[in-house]
């Protein structure tokens, strides 16, 4: 096969860029789509070019590394499928092919396609978590987890952070991811503890770090390589808002002067 | 205050934004009741309608809610088109939607353009400032009045153009309802899990019975159904 | 022999050492624990653990990884399970069968006082991660599930679906997202250790290069840990991650710590094969779909070109079932990956360039109907179909064995310390408890085990026992350490060479896979040994990295990688060379048995091979530690 692209060139953080045009030639549709990204390098090397940055690493669909925009869709036309798990037959012979990275305000372009995810661990670092320091746990099976739970807590937990859900949201907003993981902890018994709390410091958190609010477009959960379910979304809110109302009561009533 | 937090969020701005939405929704379906007594007769109408204004400070409670209603929610998409537009400076050179509704991706023009529909409709019906006349007058109807609503509207949709626009409005407030009325309920979180989260048949009904609700009222004067 | 190999393993029963060695170990003050730095390299299993718990305690940590985020360490694909003694099923698992199970399996190549600890640990491990909100699969009670794996006898295995690894991870990394957020913790992702700062003769800091601006800087700590995986990408093609490497440990190994066992790989049966040149990675297909797939190859060579549902019955070589008729397609992952080899090696392999056998599972889709079978295996079927575009429930699979694992590392004691002092060694990067051979969901134990219950306390144990003088900054020693690493740097991106990294990472790969890979005999060894350090010096002449080391040049990252591989290529080779015996993942051919089986020799060599590094260009000197068997009596595995 034989594959034009126009991929996105940007030598660093403030430098501008543009779309620049390759040819991508001997394409075998048993190609991985960053195999064939591997192939153009090999050769703009060999041109003594500068090849193309691209974050990856396990390159079977689960580190959330990679991830591009092709063709204006976040990780490419196959459903539930990471960039790294594309592989050319997806595409025909003589196809133009127009590569650009995540983008979103919070997701500064790094280099070429490579971007800065950091806010995601920002959003966990705001609440993301059980606060179970090592050491204290009781017996795992002391408290029964009905198995419907442990199930769509293990749906919402499959979230890779790759980050498609913002690039495909025309609001760039983090909202899928965020309330992934509120949704995750907040389904199990043991999240129950700081089940309101986490929703409230996540949610601002995500607003702090400049994402878009949700205005149900429902991209994300289409662009989703774990095709998480824009229910968590749902969720997230109702957690929020009660959050956000009894968060008060309990300031008040506390009786703090 | 804890509305305050929630106002400060950008989920609390969508939730007042679904919870005045939807406030607009119950009106919308009340009022397209109102409109379709058309059908029964100008004394039944006018009745109602005095009726209406006959509650007096309920009424004017009423509209100051509506009034709010709309303020807030207009004000709330305004915001969180800022933020939107904010939090992706640099755009794509192409993006390709892929299940994103055509409704959804006009409610903020769409909006726009309800807004518009407002003003001129309160201007035309209620307050009767800007009332275009056919060019060959009714002798039943000749002019606005306050007290006969049933004559207003009938003549009023003798006028092609004003009713071209309340047709084409209308489609907007299907699109409209079409995404909100769906996406307000998720908004609120009011919604159980479901494998077909994007499915939205509620919202479909809704969005369909007030679009012919509404439009079959112009539409039938305009073609001399009722007169 | 120079290096001192004391295990320090503590006095008293086995069962009681860890209890003892706990109480005995020398306590930080909690007041003084913030006065301490610790630096954690890596952020997989077993680094988020041991960063996290140690900010718990009140440590001063800094942590390192090489990805943009510590979520994405290679740990995060391992997909089988964790096992643990819980013995929940009541199917008679305990301490000591794990721990016996263990060492049998890596064919009585560890060092039995750190088994049984793993194994006592293990309990804990499930208990901790459930507490932490780690989703694993539950009984409709809501009980803890379990599956048999690897060919077990107990069900001890606990899972979350086919993401373990990832869930594990996740706790880890959420536990020391939490401890970022305290400030306990401080996080350098995009961060690539490139060398290792001994002062004094102990571990004292580390040298790093930004990733992302260029800047080479020294860290320094009180003590440093690595837990950066295993380097099973030293064969180029491997189910490792792409940035999975050797820097960090191999860079230590030059500084003085001792390089255990390196010739012990384990090859993983159920792989996708490789289909072309161009190939970048191989990925693993669960074992446990040898449950009900049936492996086989054709009997005739010519018929390796049919499409398999035209090779008849008698046709059909189900080799496993045939060589093991009682383990089966279940046998262990040494044996089904040799005998896979040597079908494809009577050219009588399936697929691109003949290297692929049959998973079928047509028969088990006759006996339990598809519905069954998309059950059990169905996302792994897809992605089966998503790579080869060939649907596995009308065809079968096609597997070749890949490299997997690594059970050498950097030798540690007890401690988990390595030969310098200061400096501990966590997770795949140690040389682990898994002796020759690894049993399936055993590395996602040990890795947790290591972090969360081990390190927190020898580490503790290492800084109240050791007067630490302060080190500053324009030490020679870390002065000398930087500059090696800016000439390293700047010597890669000045070669400006004909050669791209990667076509030398290729031809390494091709070479240790073909004499040091599931076969090993002398003959190759040697000659591998002549041709690593000819392509070495190939790649110092002519390798080619463009771009400048200031920004981020994924090239120079990995030439960087490349090059330690090239080296560390070498050691294994020799190392192979030198074990005159066949045990778990290391199959020399010369020792075998009369029907082709691995045949130990623990006459001699039942001990742990330690190198030692002694200068480039020098041979690397063989230090051994006995292992001792005072609990277990050493039999020959049999799988037949
Ligand atoms: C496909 C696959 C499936 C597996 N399935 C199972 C299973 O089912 N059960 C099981 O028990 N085991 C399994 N394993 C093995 C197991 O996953 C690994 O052995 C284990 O996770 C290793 O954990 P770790 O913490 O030691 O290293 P890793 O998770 O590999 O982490 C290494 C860390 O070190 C960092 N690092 C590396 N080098 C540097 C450097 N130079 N500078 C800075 N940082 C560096 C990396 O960024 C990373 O954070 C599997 C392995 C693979 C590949
Ligand atoms: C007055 C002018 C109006 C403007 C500018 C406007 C604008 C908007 C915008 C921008 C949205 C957000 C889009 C989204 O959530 O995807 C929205 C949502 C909504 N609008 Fe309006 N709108 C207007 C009038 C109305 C009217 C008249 C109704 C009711 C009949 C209405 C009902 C809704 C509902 C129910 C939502 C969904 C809220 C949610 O999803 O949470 N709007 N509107
Ligand atoms: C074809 C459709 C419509 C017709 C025929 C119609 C008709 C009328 C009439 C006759 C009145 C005056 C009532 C009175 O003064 O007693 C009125 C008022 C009003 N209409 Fe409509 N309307 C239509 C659609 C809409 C829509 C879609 C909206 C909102 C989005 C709307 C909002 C209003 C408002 C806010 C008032 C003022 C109510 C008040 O007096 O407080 N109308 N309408
Ligand atoms: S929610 Fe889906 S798209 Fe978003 S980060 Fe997680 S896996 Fe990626
Ligand atoms: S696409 Fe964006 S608007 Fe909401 S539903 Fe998904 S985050
Ligand atoms: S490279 Fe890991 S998900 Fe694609």
């Amino acid at each position: 096969m034989q594959i034009t692209l126009k991929v996105w060139r940007q030598a660093g953080p403030d430098a501008p860029g543009s779309l620049v045009e390759y040819q991508a030639t001997d394409v075998s549709p048993e190609m991985s789509f960053l195999e064939m990204l591997d192939v153009v390098n090999e050769r703009l090397m060999q041109k003594g070019d500068v090849p193309i940055a691209f974050d990856h690493d396990c390159r079977e669909g689960i580190c959330g590394s990679c991830g591009v925009m092709i063709d204006g869709v976040a990780h490419g036309p196959m459903k539930g499928t990471t960039t790294c798990q594309l592989h050319m037959r997806s595409f025909t012979d003589g196809d133009t092919i127009v590569i650009e990275p995540w983008r979103a305000k919070a997701f500064p372009v790094i280099k070429d396609l490579v971007v800065n995810r950091g806010a995601f661990d920002r959003i966990i670092q705001a609440g993301g978590y059980i606060s179970a320091a090592t050491g204290g746990a009781q017996d795992g099976n002391m408290i029964p987890v009905p198995k419907a739970a442990a199930d769509s807590s293990m749906d919402a937990a499959a979230c890779i952070g790759c980050g498609a859900c913002v690039a495909a949201c025309p609001n760039a907003s983090a909202s899928l991811f965020t309330s992934a993981k509120i949704a995750h902890l907040g389904l199990l018994p043991q999240g129950q503890p700081e089940r309101y709390r986490r929703a409230l410091k996540m949610v601002a958190q995500m607003d702090i770090e400049d994402f878009g609010g949700c205005t149900l477009f429902g991209e994300c959960q289409e662009a989703c390589p774990k095709e998480i379910s824009i229910d968590f979304i749902s969720r997230m809110n109702r957690d929020f808002v009660y959050a956000s109302a009894t968060a008060v009561e309990q300031k008040s009533g506390g009786g703090h002067g | 205050m804890w509305l305050l937090t929630l106002y400060r969020s950008t989920i609390g701005k969508k939730v007042i934004m679904a919870v005045t939405g939807l406030v607009l929704v119950l009106f919308v379906i009340g009022h397209m009741a109102g409109n379709l007594q058309v059908f029964i007769g100008s004394a039944k109408m006018n009745a109602y309608a005095a009726f209406l204004k006959s509650t007096g400070e309920l009424l004017w409670l009423v509209r100051l809610g509506l009034l709010v209603a709309v303020l807030l929610h207009i004000l709330m998409a305004w915001q969180l088109t800022r933020i939107k537009n904010a939090a992706r400076p640099v755009d794509y050179v192409l993006r390709q939607p892929q299940v994103s509704t055509l409704a959804s991706r006009t409610m903020r023009w769409g909006g726009v353009l309800l807004l518009t529909f407002i003003v001129f409709h309160i201007l035309h019906f209620t307050t009767g400032a800007v009332f275009p006349m056919a060019s060959r007058p009714d002798v039943t109807y000749p002019a606005f009045s306050h007290t006969d609503v049933y004559g207003n509207v009938v003549s009023a949709f003798r006028v092609p153009w004003v009713v071209a626009f309340y047709v084409v409005s209308m489609l907007f407030l299907m699109l409209h309802l079409f995404h909100g009325a769906w996406s307000s309920v998720r908004t609120l979180g009011l919604v159980k899990p479901s494998s077909h989260p994007l499915r939205r048949r509620a919202a479909t009904v809704v969005a369909v019975a007030v679009w012919l609700g509404f439009t079959a009222v112009p539409v039938a004067i305009f073609l001399g159904v009722v007169r | 022999m120079t290096l001192d190999l004391n295990a320090r393993v503590p006095a008293g029963a086995l069962a009681d050492k860890w209890e003892r060695h706990k109480f005995e170990v020398k306590l930080v003050n909690p007041a003084n624990k913030r006065k301490y730095t610790v630096i954690v390299v890596g952020s997989g299993l077993a680094g988020a653990s041991a960063a996290a718990t140690f900010s718990e305690l009140g440590y001063n940590v800094r942590s390192y990884c090489y990805q943009d985020s510590p979520r994405r360490a290679h740990s995060i694909a391992a997909q089988g399970g964790i096992n643990a003694a819980k013995n929940y099923q009541n199917d008679g698992d305990s301490t000591q069968r794990l721990f016996y199970d263990t060492i049998k399996g890596g064919d009585f190549r560890a060092r039995e006082a750190n088994v049984f600890r793993l194994a006592q640990i293990s309990v804990n491990i499930i208990d901790q991660c459930v507490a932490q909100g780690v989703p694993f699969a539950r009984e409709y009670g809501g009980l803890l599930a379990n599956r048999s794996f690897g060919g077990a006898q107990v069900s001890r295995t606990f899972y979350a679906r086919g993401q373990t690894g990832q869930q594990l991870l996740l706790g880890a990394y959420q536990a020391l997202e939490k401890e970022i957020a305290k400030g306990g913790v401080k996080m350098y992702p995009r961060a690539e250790m490139l060398d290792l700062i001994v002062v004094n003769g102990r571990a004292r800091g580390i040298v790093v290069r930004d990733e992302v601006t260029g800047t080479v800087e020294p860290v320094l700590a009180d003590a440093v840990v690595l837990a950066t995986g295993g380097y099973g990408n030293v064969f180029y093609l491997s189910t490792n991650a792409k940035g999975c490497n050797t820097t960090a440990i191999w860079r230590s190994y030059k500084r003085g710590a001792a390089f255990a066992n390196p010739c012990y790989t384990q090859i993983h049966p159920t792989c996708i094969p490789v289909h072309g040149d161009y190939q970048s990675k191989l990925t693993l297909m669960s074992e446990s779909l040898r449950n009900d797939g049936r492996v086989w190859a054709p009997k005739r060579k010519e018929d390796t070109g049919k499409a398999p549902g035209q090779i008849s019955e008698v046709d059909r070589d189900y080799f496993l079932e045939r060589k093991y008729p009682a383990f089966g397609n279940l046998s262990p992952r040494d044996i089904a990956s040799r005998a896979a080899k040597e079908v494809c090696d009577e050219g009588r392999g399936v697929g691109p360039g003949g290297r692929g056998v049959y998973l079928d599972f047509a028969e088990a889709i006759k006996r339990l109907g598809e519905d069954t079978i998309r059950e059990r295996y169905g996302n792994l079927f897809e992605m089966y179909k998503r790579i080869t575009n060939e649907n596995p429930y009308q065809v079968p699979m096609r597997i070749y064995p890949a490299v997997h694992y690594t059970m050498g590392g950097l030798w540690v004691d007890y401690n988990l310390m390595s030969t310098i002092p200061g400096l501990h060694v966590a997770g795949e990067a140690n040389f682990s408890d898994h002796g020759a051979n690894r049993l399936g969901a055993s590395a996602l134990m040990q890795g947790l085990a290591d972090g969360y219950f081990v390190l927190p306390y020898t580490i503790g144990n290492y800084l109240a026992s050791t007067k630490l003088e302060p080190v500053s900054p324009d030490a020679p020693e870390v002065q000398a350490a930087v500059a090696d690493v800016r000439a390293r740097t700047s010597k890669l991106l000045g070669i400006k060479g004909k050669r791209t990294v990667a076509s030398f990472h290729r031809e390494l790969g091709r070479i240790m896979w073909e004499y040091c890979g599931m076969a090993r005999d002398a003959a190759g060894l040697n000659k591998a040994l002549e041709l690593i350090p000819a392509l070495r010096e190939e790649f110092w002449r002519d390798v080619m990295v463009p771009g400048s080391g200031e920004d981020l040049n994924q090239t120079l990252e990995h030439a960087g990688r490349v090059a330690d591989f090239l080296e560390l290529g070498e050691l294994m080779c020799r190392d192979a060379l030198h074990r005159e015996e066949s045990c778990g993942g290391h199959f020399r051919t010369e020792h075998q048995t009369s029907d082709g089986e691995a045949l130990r020799n623990d006459e001699e060599f039942a001990y742990v091979a330690a190198w030692e590094y002694t200068g480039d260009g020098n041979t690397p000197a063989l230090n051994k530690e006995p292992l001792v068997f005072e609990n277990i009596k050493l039999s020959q595995r049999s799988y037949k």
